[in-house]
């Protein structure tokens, strides 16, 4: 695939210096991805610090949603480090790995609901499984993480039950119910109308702000990475070609005004 | 050539990871229980009226084809001697397991398939779990307790076939006719069987999961899955039946 975006002209203005300064919880370091002859990921790196809002940006088909599963374990690069929580994931035992993930949440795009499990099983499923048998606490704590998604009383309900905005909310209240250090989401709000759009964005922003969660976000929608995001990062062929604060880089990075704005002729 | 036999020996190996995971799963106290039985009852319950029916019109084919080249030896009366141990020995296992694999093979790779393209099987490593555990060891172990019962209930019904002709079409007697089976079939017979049975039940079920598992492609590669689980489980089971056979003969 041709470059859509200008590689050689990069942009990475100087971070905000308070975010620097906290610890990095997920740390990307020149890790190359790829499947089978295709390369995804060439050399990407990149450094997110606790209690940052973040949003990657790029085309379809540049490994954004790659970043994330790679965060979470799911997937192991072809070369390269990915540190989380400031051990390294890549050589991680399958122990190892679930002490990482149970800091983590994950937001899928399709929400990944457990299609034969009612809500309520669904959301009590990830603290079932680190071994919370006492039912009333598990109600109690299913009740409570529905009434934060603004959910209250469908417990009972399926998943085909629910319209995609629901859905979303429900894993989000699945995501979080474990009290994750940081969450993930991939394409928080695609398919969803503007008020399921905006309900998922003050969500999120309600969880940075309450309880310092650190956020990543995959999306297109740029008026969601907006209101969710102070940081983008924009990736393409390959490469991380612009990373700093929204505001700025939207509007003094070219490659970034021409992506915000669609203009993806060759630059 | 070359990418593509180091594909099959990693595909190899990555199948081989499964399987020792599922075997210590097994050897375990740990193994789930409750989808163990909820598995038993579907694979049991979803495959047992085409086994039935299977078996008993096997059976009644099995029973008119030996006469019809018995009788030119003039021993038409050794139906039943045939039809039992073709049964019990051969086609009990053979045909329960194939019917397995069209019928629940087919059903689990496609549902685990449908898993992966909804990242639920992701979830469920996001969310502390071991897929292996959670999809394939409850579905290998329901496969492994649930194939001999639904090989021994193949055997009866083939057999009652073979037998339905034998008075019916053959004009032998039905005392002759199961006096024959009580004087040919051994218990080792019958143990062979059930050896074979459960050794396919495992192979078909767990090469499902396992394409379940590394399905690619979204919804195409759901279907391109299902053909290729039992595609590669029938053979698999064609051609394991001869070494099985092989070696239980060697004992």
């Amino acid at each position: 695939m041709k470059g859509v975006i200008d590689t050689s002209s990069r942009c990475m203005p100087t971070p905000v210096a308070a975010n620097i300064e906290r610890p990095a919880v997920a740390e990307i370091r020149r890790v190359g991805m790829k499947f089978g002859k295709t390369e995804v990921h060439r050399n990407i790196s990149l450094s997110i610090h606790r209690g940052e809002g973040v949003t990657i940006l790029g085309p379809s088909g540049t490994g954004k949603t790659l970043i994330l599963k790679m965060i979470a374990g799911l997937l192991t690069p072809t070369r390269g480090e990915v540190l989380v929580f400031g051990s390294d994931i890549t050589s991680a035992t399958e122990a190892e790995l679930l002490a990482v993930r149970a800091r983590i949440g994950f937001l899928f795009q399709g929400a990944a609901l457990f299609d034969s499990l009612t809500v309520f099983e669904n959301i009590a499923y990830p603290l079932r499984e680190i071994g919370e048998t006492d039912e009333d606490k598990l109600i109690a704590l299913v009740a409570e993480e529905l009434q934060r998604v603004g959910l209250e009383g469908i417990e009972n309900k399926l998943p085909s039950q629910l319209s995609g905005g629901q859905k979303k909310r429900v894993a989000l209240a699945r995501a979080l119910i474990r009290r994750p250090e940081m969450v993930l989401f991939d394409e928080p709000t695609t398919g969803l109308d503007p008020t399921a759009t905006r309900l998922i964005d003050d969500l999120i922003l309600a969880l940075q702000k309450e309880f310092g969660l650190t956020t990543i976000a995959v999306t297109h929608d740029i008026a969601s990475a907006r209101r969710i995001s102070k940081r983008w990062i924009l990736i393409d062929s390959g490469v991380v070609i612009a990373d700093g604060p929204a505001d700025e880089i939207s509007d003094h990075c070219q490659n970034v005004k021409n992506f915000i704005s669609g203009n993806w002729k060759d630059l | 050539m070359k990418e593509q036999t180091l594909r099959y020996i990693a595909d190899l190996g990555s199948y081989i990871r499964m399987l020792w995971h599922v075997i210590k799963d097994l050897a375990s106290v740990r193994l789930p229980w409750a989808p163990t039985r909820q598995q038993i009852l579907n694979i049991g319950l979803n495959s047992l009226p085409i086994i039935l029916l299977t078996a008993l019109f096997t059976g009644m084919v099995l029973a008119l084809q030996t006469a019809y080249g018995m009788q030119r030896f003039g021993a038409k009366m050794y139906v039943g001697n045939v039809t039992s141990l073709a049964m019990i020995r051969e086609l009990g296992p053979v045909l329960t397991a194939l019917m397995l694999c069209g019928r629940v093979g087919a059903g689990i790779a496609a549902e685990i398939a449908s898993m992966v393209a909804t990242e639920q099987v992701d979830a469920i490593r996001v969310l502390g779990a071991n897929p292996i555990r959670k999809l394939v060891t409850p579905r290998v172990a329901g496969a492994i307790i649930v194939m001999p019962v639904l090989c021994i209930i193949a055997n009866i019904i083939g057999i009652y076939g073979g037998g339905l002709m034998a008075v019916l079409e053959l004009n032998l007697s039905a005392q002759s006719y199961y006096n024959s089976i009580l004087q040919t079939v051994l218990i080792r017979d019958l143990v062979d069987g059930l050896i074979k049975t459960t050794i396919f039940g495992f192979l078909v079920v767990s090469i499902a999961c396992w394409k379940g598992l590394h399905t690619r492609g979204g919804t195409v590669g759901v279907g391109n899955t299902t053909t290729s689980a039992v595609v590669t489980g029938s053979v698999v089971i064609l051609i394991s039946d001869f070494f099985i056979t092989k070696f239980l003969l060697l004992l």
